[in-house]
Formats: C-alpha cells, structure tokens, sequence
C-alpha cells in the first residue's frame, strides 16, 4: 500500500527542511517572540502591583489624613473648651473682685463717714462745749457780778455738796 | 450586544460564502479534471486501439466501456497520493524537478514534464503509476513500450521535488515569513499591544506556551521544547488548513501522507530519547517497586510503549487528514457516478453532496485545530514523561 508507506524522498526532505526552519524560526522568530512576550507580561504584571502598591498608599494616606483630621478636631474641641473655661474662670474671678473690691469700698466708705461722724460729733461737742462755756461765762459775768449774788451762789453749792 | 450579534451574523454569512466558494471550487476543478481525464483516456485508447487493431484483432469495445468508467478510488487515491507534477487547472500542471539517485546510474536531475504525463522514458526512467522507475531504453522512447528494469529500480532513491516537498516548501516559507516579520514587529515595539497578524497568532503562541507546554511539561524545564512545539503547531496547522483550500498552493494532502507524520512523530521521539533522564529510562527498563517476576511482562510492554507513542502520532494525524479528504472526495464522486446514470441523477445528487461537502469541511476546519492541538500536546505531554523527576515517596509504593 502506498498510502501507508513513507515515501524516502518524503522524509528526506522533511526532516532537512524542518531542521532548518526550526533551527531559523528558533533564531529569528520563536526567541524574539516569546521574549518579549515574557517581557510584556513582566511590565505589565509590574505596572498592576505598582498601581495596586499606589492604591494601597493613597488608602493609607487617606487613612492618615482623616486621623489627623480627627486629632486636629479633638484638639479644637479641647482648645474651646479650655477657653469657655478659660472664660467662665476669668468672669467668675472677676465677680468676685468686683464684689470685693465693692465690699472694701463700701467698709471704706462706712468707716469714713463714721470716722466724719465722729469727728463732726466731736466738733460739735467742742463747739457745743466751748458756746455752753461762753453762755456760762457770759451768764455769770451777768450773774455774778453783784457779790451779793457771788455769796448765794457760793451758799447753794456749798449747800449741795454735802461733806460725808 | 446587538452590536457584536450583528457582527457575528455577517461573519457567518461571509464565513458560509467562502465556503460555499472553496466548495464549488473544488467541486468545479474535480469535474474538469474528470472531464481531461476521460479525454485522455479516449487519446490513448484510440491510438492503443489504432495499434491493436494493426497488430491483431481483439474486441476493443469492452476495453473502451470499461477505461471510461469513472472511477472514485482512483482518482480520490491520485488526490491523496503524492505527484511528480503539480496539477493546478484544466491541462495546466506545473513540472517540478525530479532528483533520482541510483547505485548503477549516478544522480539524474531534469523537469518532469519530460514524462509528459507518463507517456514518454526520460534518461532511462518512466513513471508508473506515480512512481519513478527505471527502463532498460536509454533514450526517449514511448513508455507504453517500454521495459522497466527490476534490478536498477531496486536501488533506487527518489528525493525529486515532488508535490508534497513543494507544498512544504511554500507552507514553510509562508511560517518564516509570518513569523520572522512578526517577531520584528515584537521587538521593534515592545510592550505594546498586539496588533493585525501579530494578535491573531499571539493567543495561539500564548495557547501553545502556557497550555500544551507550561501545563505538559513544566514551569521549569518548558523553554528548551517551545520552538519545536511551536513549529510543529503551526506547522501542522497551516498545512491542515491549506490541505482544505482546493485552489493553487493548497489541496495537498501533506499533513494528510504519512512520510510527512513519519517524520514529525520520529522528530518527537528523538527528542524524547535524548532527552530522557535517568529516572525515565529506570521507569521503562526496571519499573521500581515492582518485583520481578512482575518486571519480565512489563519491560517489554514499556520499550513497545516507547515506540508506540511516537507510532500513534504518526497514525492519529495522517489517519484523520487522510480520512476528511477522502469523505470530500467521496461525496463529489458521488456525483459523477450518479452522473454517468443520468445527467438528472447527477444533477440531483450534486445538491446533497456539496451540502455534505460544506458540513465536512466545515468540520474538518475543527480537525485541523484539534490535531494540531492533539500533536503539539502529546509532543509535550511525552517530554514531560521523559523529564519528570520521580518523587521517593512514589518510589515506595
């Protein structure tokens, strides 16, 4: 059967020739080939874990941005609150100086006008005392200046003043 | 999504059109060189008849009925079988050079339109039945004539340029253009995506690398099989699919001859053979773990099993290549047998077989793919074997 025989020059010429191309398309075409296939693959496998390292950076600055954010307002919170205490400290302070101050004033002034008082009472007493002993003064010179009267006088306190 | 419907449907049109085209091509050179065919024959019965009739008187009639008999086997095994000349249309057959070395004669190269189809010696051959022999008449002479030497023939080597070499030739110059003008294209633009004739073969590389060569043989050692596995790929592939092309540089059976499985398959072994570690050649010769006695019916079977796989390589692609050509063949013969009944008959027939003949080969476009695919993979799938390194724990059972 011819159809199930190889034929020799068949296989001569196949063998040489497919020895040839191999060897041709091993130099000139499969190694460029799957080089750079192996080189595409590589840049694009790299470029898809540099995107996803990128990814996960942007993720953990995000993250940071919005802990920090989160201290930033913390800290605002604490600052306002501080100065509301700040605040109300300072007022109440100044409350209660105001009072004191107020209340030492008022002593003051108390103590001043019973100070006046008493030295407007003394000068008046002086003055009471003094215009009394002018009166006196006055109305015994009147008084007294019969020697008649000087005697009665002098009689009625002798007479009062009695001697144990 | 409606686009890529749209787009399907108008490929599928196209696709069925130029098949339709390849088919009633086919179908339209088969009946012309039918019809030569006859001419021929009814030549050189007339001048056979016009010098038998001078000789002797025998009754011509029933010669002449039955050399005009069409007949399908011969003419689906001239298909098939391997030819000095190539045969493109009508009369026209392109004379490719015929190379002959013999032990008594030396070498002898010249065209082999010298035969003129067979009729004629040529430096002391002729052809017969598609074969070079030698004759016993040096000169010219007509070889019906002619006395074919038994003993010269026996020492003959026929390396001619025939059919066969030459549809390799162009097949294999069509790959190292293909592939070298693409792989310039790969270097000239790296890390670029693929583009025309570099992204329609690029999955088919990556297919070969990653799922016949990485999966078979291993993420290791695979680089060293990727050029051969890839030749053969594609070269059988593109030689399967011009096999389905009935026109010019196609319609060779050459994946389809087994000369040409022969030699793949036994490329395939070679490699397997010399390739083959220590621990592979222990597996076939002494199987470890397997007493003795076991060993004595199992080392034959395995040396037989290292033959027989390259042997199935061989059978599996020139059987199923072989087998689509002649089911296309077949059912355009039918059309000439029902024809020779009657025209109508032929007629009639004709509609059934070009609609077979356009399932078939539509099949066959799926064979071309899968024993390529099928070759390539075993390929693999034997260096593997030859390379694989046994685990001890396996050694143990």
């Amino acid at each position: 059967m011819d159809l199930v025989k190889p034929a020799f020059g068949l296989v001569f010429w196949m063998i040489i020739s497919f020895s040839v191309i191999l060897f041709l398309l091993k130099k000139f075409a499969w190694g460029p080939i799957l080089n750079s296939l192996t080189e595409r693959e590589n840049t694009i496998s790299d470029a898809l874990n540099t995107a996803q390292k990128a990814k996960e950076e942007m993720l953990a600055l995000k993250a940071g941005n919005e802990k920090l954010l989160q201290e930033a307002r913390n800290e605002r919170d604490l600052l306002l609150k501080e100065a509301r205490e700040a605040k109300e400290m300072i007022i109440s302070e100044a409350k209660t100086k105001a009072t004191e101050a107020a209340d030492k004033i008022l002593v003051s002034a108390r103590e001043n006008i019973s100070n006046e008082k008493m030295a407007a009472i003394t000068e008046l007493k002086n003055y009471v005392a003094t215009l009394s002993i002018e009166i006196a003064e006055k109305v015994l010179k009147q008084e007294l200046a019969d020697p008649n009267k000087q005697k009665e006088l002098v009689q009625t306190l002798l007479k009062d003043t009695k001697l144990n | 999504m409606l686009n890529n419907i749209n787009g399907f449907r108008s490929f599928l049109l196209k696709a069925t059109l130029f098949l339709t085209a390849f088919v009633f091509s086919t179908f339209l050179s088969v009946a012309h060189e039918h019809e030569v065919k006859t001419t021929h024959n009814e030549e050189t019965i007339v001048t056979e008849v016009a010098e038998i009739d001078s000789l002797s008187h025998h009754d011509t009639t029933a010669t002449h009925s039955t050399a005009e008999k069409f007949n399908a086997g011969k003419l689906i095994m001239e298909h098939i079988a391997d030819a000095h000349d190539w045969h493109v249309a009508g009369d026209f057959a392109i004379p490719l050079p015929v190379i002959i070395w013999s032990k008594e004669r030396g070498l002898a190269c010249f065209m082999s339109s010298n035969f003129h189809h067979g009729h004629s010696t040529y430096k002391g051959y002729m052809l017969e039945e598609g074969h070079v022999v030698a004759v016993n008449e040096m000169e010219e002479t007509d070889a019906h004539h002619a006395t074919v030497n038994e003993e010269v023939t026996a020492g003959l080597y026929d390396i001619s340029i025939t059919k066969n070499v030459t549809a390799m030739l162009i097949s294999m110059a069509f790959m190292l253009w293909v592939f070298i003008s693409i792989a310039r294209t790969y270097t000239r633009n790296p890390n670029t995506a693929p583009k025309g004739m570099q992204s329609l073969l690029e999955p088919l590389i990556i297919f070969v690398r990653d799922d016949v060569a990485k999966a078979s043989i291993g993420e290791k050692k695979y680089k060293k099989f990727m050029p051969f596995l890839l030749t053969v790929f594609f070269f059988i592939l593109l030689n399967n699919l011009l096999g389905l092309v009935p026109i010019f540089p196609g319609g060779v059976n050459l994946t389809g001859n087994i000369a040409i499985t022969f030699s793949l398959a036994f490329i395939t072994f070679l490699i397997t053979t010399v390739n083959g570690t220590k621990d592979y050649w222990r597996h076939i010769i002494a199987m470890p773990g397997v007493p003795g006695w076991v060993l004595f019916l199992l080392t034959p079977i395995e040396i037989l099993g290292v033959f027989l796989r390259p042997f199935v390589l061989m059978i599996r692609l020139f059987a199923n290549i072989t087998a689509g050509h002649i089911i296309a063949l077949a059912f355009f013969s039918l059309i000439f047998i029902f024809g020779e009944m009657s025209p109508i008959a032929g007629y009639s027939v004709s509609i059934f077989s070009v609609a077979f003949v356009v399932f078939m080969t539509v099949l066959e476009l799926l064979v071309a793919f899968l024993q390529a695919y099928v070759f390539t993979l075993l390929s693999a799938i034997y260096f593997g074997s030859a390379l694989e390194e046994h685990s001890h724990a396996e050694e143990h059972h």
